[in-house]
């Protein structure tokens, strides 16, 4: 079911306001005592919504994604896990420092596979979201989730990662706690791991923070996620001297940011589609398409052994990167 | 001092060169950490470094191979590998113009160096990271010629010093400059599983995504006194604290204290240093 603007908290984004009023005259209707009597209006009405929402969400541009990636009532990762796991066990800490919330891990069931989850928090109220960071991880977050993929790797569990952040804190105490190293290290144990890693990126894929978490066999974003090297935002400061709607978008674009872009580019292996005007309006779906994806990716690495997948990994790493070959100081044009 | 820049390409934005050449042109020149007024020959003859207050001059990756490496030893590989536009990046200038301006003005292909050099006598696999070049950001090549110069070292069984100066991930390659970061530290994971050495001394600048990645993987990590080596840029924190930063926050001698370094060493000494824990490592 399709949930109404009115349901995924009042907030809209601004390219919606045709559906917006549309679900205005469905309330109204609605709330009449004689709505009996409009009932095939208001299937009319209902469809057109639907299509409407279908016709904008096909011609979104790269910066409404970026947009759609943070609507506050988008599916974060501990919404994912209470609707795709089942027997969800937390475990906190990073046995150095502290145990960051702004990074969940824990053990849990996905369809007939035990695996270790761990993904990326914003948070939804205010509390939440101050503790979290707004999803922006301390290292002790990243290395309680690598504490705890290790584990899953002692005992053969497939590692599930989440991926939903606008990058990692730049604070600091994030910096006298080494934020640049617990990265570091993450990217070089995630690359030998001798298990199954799966990584969705759900919502924000912001640069080295979503990536510390983000090595994996298989790499899915969702139809509204984005996965960029640096925000729009913060590539429009630097390379168009100031971030504004219009800087932000040409930004978006040329970041290639989109799940379509990075997919054709080779960067990850899949886009899971979602239900129609964003996962926001209908998590359960969007959970099923997670879900389904996971499982059946957790199924095909299964069959491998732990010392293949590792070099399997290694090997699709190795290869990422587009060189030309020319003599240096040449003045012919750079190579294309 | 976090320098105010008009742009940068990295992903930590305010580190970009004020100039075009980290080390000023003419013949005198003023130091920017005590502003004596210095004779150019006599600072280039102290391997740039300044002789009253020892403030360590960024220099490019060509001068940086000329100081570290025996004389006529480097032998290069990979020089023709050059950058192309993956994503055909355009913001107020293309991408591929940035590049050949860089090119010009550097004489290199992109942001790094890496060869086979001789240090005291010991043979080692060098990359000298060139932050004229871009602000020595990472994309395609600067991963790719990294990756390379792992294996190679693998390979032969040599001991590799890779010397960063670096903002980080280069932006106009966006994800495609992001993985050199998953794929550089694979290729240290695998060279480690081998008993390799990696001695990784950072100069100034080291962040954004060259430190999260090869730079702090170092078995022995070196830094020169004073570099800026952090995560993210002092001004990107600023921003987000609202607060001012403490004196010497992201400086090597802070890095130190907070653990995550293993020597502070002044260029001078940085030959002798290498060679020492190579001999240490038994390589
Ligand atoms: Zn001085």
């Amino acid at each position: 079911m399709v949930r109404a603007s009115e349901h995924v908290g009042g907030y809209s984004l601004p390219f919606e306001q045709p559906v917006i009023e549309l679900e205005r005259q469905i309330a109204a209707l609605e709330r009449r005592p004689d709505a009996e009597e409009f009932a095939d209006d208001l299937k009319n009405l209902q469809a057109s919504r639907d299509s409407l929402l279908q016709k904008i969400y096909r011609n979104l541009t790269a910066w409404d994604i970026v947009r759609v990636a943070r609507h506050p009532q988008r599916p974060q990762t501990s919404d994912y896990i209470e609707m795709m796991c089942r027997d969800f066990c937390e475990l906190h800490g990073d046995r150095h420092f502290g145990d960051d919330p702004a990074i969940i891990a824990g053990l849990g069931r996905i369809g007939p596979y035990k695996v270790l989850i761990v993904g990326h928090q914003k948070g939804r109220t205010t509390q939440e979201k101050i503790a979290c960071h707004f999803g922006c991880a301390h290292p002790e977050g990243y290395r309680k989730a690598l504490k705890k993929m290790k584990l899953a790797e002692k005992f053969g569990l497939p590692v599930v990662t989440l991926i939903d952040t606008p990058g990692a804190y730049p604070g600091i105490k994030a910096e006298e706690r080494g934020q640049a190293e617990a990265i570091a290290v993450n990217l070089r144990e995630m690359s030998r791991l001798q298990t199954p890693i799966v990584c969705v990126v759900i919502g924000e894929g912001g640069s080295g923070g979503a990536l510390g978490i983000g090595v994996g066999d298989r790499v899915a974003m969702l139809e509204y996620a984005w996965y960029s090297v640096i925000s729009p935002e913060g590539c429009a400061a630097i390379l168009w001297k100031e971030a504004n709607p219009d800087s932000n978008s040409a930004a978006a674009n040329a970041l290639a940011l989109t799940a379509k872009a990075n997919l054709a580019n080779g960067l990850v292996d899949h886009v899971i589609s979602e239900p129609v005007g964003g996962a926001h309006r209908d998590p359960q779906a969007a959970a099923k398409s997670v879900q389904s994806w996971i499982v059946d990716r957790i199924r095909q690495l299964k069959r491998s052994k732990p010392e293949t997948l590792v070099q399997r990994r290694y090997d699709k790493l190795r290869k990422i990167g587009a060189v030309a070959w020319q003599e240096p100081q040449s003045s012919a044009s750079a190579a294309r | 001092m976090a320098q105010v820049p008009s742009r940068s390409w990295t992903d930590t934005p305010e580190l970009a060169p004020k100039g075009k050449k980290a080390v000023p042109e003419g013949v005198w020149i003023r130091c920017p950490g005590c502003t004596a007024i210095l004779f150019r020959k006599q600072v280039e003859n102290n391997l740039w470094v300044c002789p009253e207050c020892q403030h360590h001059f960024r220099v490019s990756g060509e001068r940086r191979l000329q100081q570290l490496a025996d004389p006529e030893s480097f032998e290069p590989f990979n020089e023709q590998m050059a950058p192309v536009d993956p994503l055909r990046f355009v913001d107020l200038k293309p991408y591929t113009k940035r590049i050949l301006d860089a090119q010009k003005r550097t004489g290199q292909n992109d942001g790094v160096q890496t060869g086979t050099a001789f240090i005291k006598g010991r043979k080692i696999i060098l990359a000298c990271m060139d932050f004229d070049f871009l602000g020595g950001s990472m994309g395609s090549v600067v991963g790719e010629k990294i990756t390379q110069a792992i294996l190679v070292a693998a390979e032969r069984d040599l001991p590799v010093v890779i010397v960063s100066s670096s903002g980080g991930a280069r932006m106009m390659e966006s994800v495609f400059s992001l993985m050199q970061m998953a794929k550089t530290a694979a290729a240290l994971a695998r060279f480690d599983e081998q008993g390799g050495l990696f001695i990784s001394v950072l100069t100034d600048p080291t962040t954004g995504g060259v430190t999260a990645s090869f730079a702090m993987l170092g078995d022995v990590i070196l830094a020169e006194p004073r570099a800026l080596i952090g995560f993210a840029g002092p001004r990107v924190i600023e921003q987000t604290i609202r607060e001012s930063l403490p004196e010497g926050f992201q400086r090597a001698e802070f890095l130190l204290d907070c653990g995550f370094i293993d020597r502070v060493v002044p260029r001078s000494e940085l030959r002798s240093e290498i060679s020492r824990i190579i001999d240490y490592a038994g390589k």
